[in-house]
Order: structure tokens, then sequence, then C-alpha cells
């Protein structure tokens, strides 16, 4: 046998770890530290930096662009979620009883999931082209006059939470498919022996037993919508030259700007300062979901 | 399926919105830019491969081609390697302070990206790595995530091939690479996929760290396209459809894998 906790095995242990745990320190932990200290400073033209304390933080709470990227990132966020009920949908359906054609239906919805996402944007872009973009062709037969989607202010933002919900909706189905299939069969021969069809079935055994799912789901999908990014950055038109479209300000999301700051207009410790406020509002709606999870959520 | 017709008719329609965009592109892709901008459209393709070809006009696509191999091959590879060496000390390895680091690399999964982005940029630039294959690769060696995730695979192998190792006097690196790593294939293959595709489909950071065209990856090539004089949408199509079709054969094929991957973590990245 093994001594337990002897000197050479610590030694491996060690070892074993060095190249992620220093790759790590270096290019994770440090980082961390340096973008909360950096967010106390002001950058020169020249990379050079002065402490400002606390300045960039008052300058986000008084920042127009700010407030607006806020709203327009809690937004898509909210409006995403509508991508839960619609892949807990799906997913009943293609967990029916003597469902074919299951394996062709999940390669389908999971397309856009593995398509790269400027790819995905430059796609919808031109579905969405006011004047030669196929979604208005196909209105106009129908007699609507289309608008100029992701230019237009009053459309855009709608128009790219359909994006991201048609992209994200093939991920969701395969986690809550899992889901399903890790429901015992005798709960429902149960409900079923109990008269229940298959409505009270769904919402008396299905939904309650796939809460825990739908709220891993919905924390990991505020998490990642808070993070938009590649969607809006080729669909609004890309870096500097996204500005030139009048829905810009309906566009522009959290991360969006910090690029923007950070790399465009260099300044870095405004950035780091939009970067740690979006820290605190992953934190603050994480808290709030793991809080409200009693009401709604219920383990097995 | 006669009686699952109704169900049938909704996940049809339903997959077809899903795919419609991609028929779409293709078919674009093989128009001409007037006839893909006559109103009303024609719904059929015509035989335009050029726009294939003048892909490789308008973008150094081979270079940034090569660039996207490289990048998500050697940072598969690094994390498939890091990862696990450092899960299987995690999770079989007694050693002081086993939990307290174990702990720190937890929070790190918490935080957000953008939160390092400005310090590696910083390091990367020290370093003189701007617009270099380092500078795509190196930061994304090394992963929380992927450590995390083989080590929860790895407590779930038996202990007892080990054990009978270790009584047969193997060491640990021994037992690591002739015992571990052959049992734990499924959960490698399962992390190595899920790298590739984010590597492959990466945009802010290959944006920020190579900005010469020559140095890009396809995502931001792709991206730099976007909004340039006058958009020629046939070899855009063509341009967004050559860049993202590999990582999608790669996943066509090996959706199993895949996707067991994401329904036990059930992680993004």
């Amino acid at each position: 046998m093994r001594r337990p906790g002897s000197v050479k095995e610590a030694l491996w242990g060690y070892a074993f770890i060095a190249p992620t745990g220093l790759g790590i320190a270096i290019f994770y932990l440090w980082p961390v530290l340096q973008t909360a200290y950096f967010s106390l400073t002001e950058w020169g033209a020249f990379g050079g930096h002065t402490w400002t304390g606390i300045d960039n933080y008052r300058r986000l709470g008084s920042d127009p662009e700010v407030g607006r990227a806020l709203v327009n990132t809690l937004s898509y966020t909210g409006l995403g979620l509508l991508s839960i009920p619609l892949a807990i949908g799906f997913a009943v359906l293609l967990n029916r009883k003597g469902m074919r054609f299951v394996g062709l239906y999940r390669t389908l919805f999971f397309l856009p999931v593995v398509t790269m996402p400027v790819a995905i944007a430059m796609v919808w872009r031109w579905l969405y082209n006011g004047d030669y973009g196929l979604i208005n062709y196909l209105l106009s037969l129908i007699g609507i006059d289309g608008p100029n989607w992701v230019a237009d202010p009053a459309t855009a933002l709608y128009a790219l939470v359909v994006v991201g919900i048609w992209a994200s909706v093939g991920y969701n189905l395969i986690i809550f498919l899992a889901g399903l299939q890790a429901i015992p069969k005798e709960y429902y021969e149960a409900a079923a022996i109990d008269g229940a069809g298959t409505w009270r079935q769904f919402f008396h055994v299905t939904l309650p037993l796939l809460s825990p799912t739908a709220f891993f789901v919905s924390v990991v999908s505020v998490i990642g919508s808070l993070q938009l990014f590649d969607l809006v950055y080729v669909m609004a038109g890309a870096g500097a030259g996204a500005r030139a479209n009048p829905a810009f300000p309906r566009l522009e999301t959290v991360v969006q700007l910090f690029y923007d700051r950070a790399f465009v207009t260099n300044d870095r410790g405004y950035a780091a300062a939009i970067v740690m406020m979006l820290l605190l509002l992953i934190v603050v709606l994480t808290a709030i979901q793991f809080r409200f999870q009693k009401r709604w959520v219920h383990y097995a | 399926m006669r009686k699952n017709l109704p169900v049938h008719t909704i996940l049809i329609a339903s997959a077809l919105a899903m795919v419609a965009p991609f028929i779409w592109q293709i078919i674009t892709s093989l128009k001409s830019l007037s006839s893909a901008t006559s109103v009303p459209p024609s719904l059929l393709p015509e035989g335009r491969w050029d726009n294939y070809s003048k892909v490789f006009q308008v973008l150094p696509f081979g270079h940034q081609f090569l660039n996207t191999v490289l990048m998500a091959g050697l940072r598969t590879i690094g994390q498939v390697l890091f990862c696990s060496m450092a899960a299987y000390a995690f999770a079989r390895l007694r050693f002081p302070g086993r939990n307290v680091l174990f702990g720190i690399l937890l929070s790190v999964l918490m935080v957000p990206p953008q939160l390092f982005i400005i310090p590696q940029y910083q390091i990367m630039s020290s370093l003189g790595w701007l617009n270099s294959l380092q500078a795509l690769v190196v930061p994304g060696l090394f992963s929380a995530f992927g450590v995390f995730l083989m080590r929860q695979f790895f407590l779930g192998l038996p202990k007892e091939l080990e054990e009978a190792a270790a009584i047969d006097g193997a060491g640990p690196v021994r037992i690591y690479w002739s015992i571990v790593l052959p049992l734990a294939r499924p959960g490698l293959v399962a992390l190595a996929l899920l790298v590739l595709l984010w590597s492959w489909n990466d945009l802010f950071w290959p944006l920020v760290v190579n900005t010469d065209p020559d140095k890009m990856t396809l995502s931001a090539g792709l991206a730099s396209l976007q909004g340039q004089f006058q958009t020629d949408y046939p070899v855009l199509m063509a341009g967004s459809l050559l860049a993202s079709l590999p990582i999608i054969a790669i996943f066509t094929l090996l959706q199993r894998q895949f996707i067991q991957g994401i329904a036990t973590t059930g992680t993004k990245g």
C-alpha cells in the first residue's frame, strides 16, 4: 500500500500541479488583482498610469453610455431567458416514447451551437438586411414593409435577442434532454395510475423534477448573456465602424464598451472599472438567483 | 411516426428554422453580387464558385486558417495534458495545501474572463509577443475549468487498478500515464472537444492581441471584413462558411462524445 501522505507523494503532487498552477497564477490570478488596481488609476497616452482613487467609479455613475450599455445588456439577458421554456418544450417533445429521428433533430438544433459566432452574426445580418434581406422579402409577400432590423433603434435589440435565442436553444435542449432522461419512469407510471393525463404529468412530475436543471441553465445563461460581445460586435457593424450604425445606442453592451475603452480609446483605467462593474453585476444577479431558488426549485 | 405526426410537424418546422439561415448562406455564397441584391431575390443558387476563391483575395485566408488551426490545436493539446496532470494530483495524491489550492482554482472559475484581459495584454506586449502565435496560444494553455472537469471525471474512476499498480511498485507518473489516462479517455476527449470549439470560435482575445491581418485568426479576420467599403455579401457568406465548416464537421462526426461532455459538465465557456 501507498504510505499515507509520504513526502515523495507530496512532491509528485506539487510537480503535477506546477504547470497549471504557475500558468493560472501568472495569467489569471495576478491579472484579477491587477485589474482591480488598474480600476483605481488613470492611463496616459503612452501607457503610464497614475493613482486616482475612486474617480473612475464616480465617472461610471454619471456616464450616460454606461447606463445605456447596462440597460441593453440587462434587457438582452432578460429576454434571452425565453430560450429556457423553448428548450424545455423541444426536449419534452424529443423525449416522447417511440420518437424517431431524435438524433437528426438534435443535430439540426445543435448546428448553431458549434458554428462560429462571427459567422452566425454575418449570416443574420444578411437575413436582416433592410433592402435585400430574406426576412423582409418574406414579410413583403404578406404585405408587410419590414424595417432595417439591426440598423433601426426600434428593432435592433429584439433582432439581436432572436439570434441569441436561436443560437443557444440547442445547447439548453441537450442539457434538458439529459435532465429528462434522469427522471425515473416510475413517477410517470404512478401518476398515470392516479389518473393524471399528459398535461397534469407535465406540470406535476416533469416540471418540478426538471427545476434543478432549469435553475442551473438559468444561472449559466444569465452569466453568459451578461458577457455578450461577439454577436453584437459583428451585427452592429464591427469595431469603430459600429458607431455609424444609427441603432448603435440600442446595441452597445457592457463588454463592447469595455473593448472600446480598453483597446480603441486606450482608456484602460476606466475600462478596468467597467469590468469590475460587470463582475459585481454577475455576482449580484447570481446571488439573487440562488436566494430565490427555494421558491421554485425542487430537489428530489 | 404516424402516432407522433403533430409532434413531428412542430419539430420539422422548428428544425427548418434552425437550418434555414445556413441554407440561405450557401445559396447566397453561390450568387453574383448583383443577383444577391436583386429584388425580389431569386431563391435558387447560381454556380458562382469564384466567390470562394475571392475569399482568398480579400483576406490572407490561408494564413488565418493556419493560425486558427495552430491556436486551437496547441491549446487543446496543452490543456488536455496540463489539466489532466493537475486534476490527477487533486483527485488522487495527498499533499499539504491541496484543498486550499483547489479552492483558489475554483475561485478563478467564477471570475468573468474579461477581468483577465487587460493585464494579459500587458504581459504579451511587454514580452514583445503581440502579433505572434505565442500570444494566441499561451494564456489558453491553462484552465481552471479543465482541471475541475477532469478532477470530477477522475473521482468517478474506480481506484482498484491504481491501488494494484501501486502495490506492484508503480510510482505516480506511471500510474497517471499508463492507467489513469487510458481509463479517462472519454473525459479527455470531451475536454479536448470543448477547448477546440471555444478556441476555434474565440473572437475577443485574438482580436485584441493580433491586429496584423497575416497574424489574425479566422474569426477576427472575418469580423474585420464587416463594414469595409462596400459589403460583398456573397463573398462574406462564402468566407464565413469556409471558416465555420471544419468545426461543424468535427462536431457532426463526434457528436456523441461532445454531447456527453456538455450533458455531464453542463458548463459553457
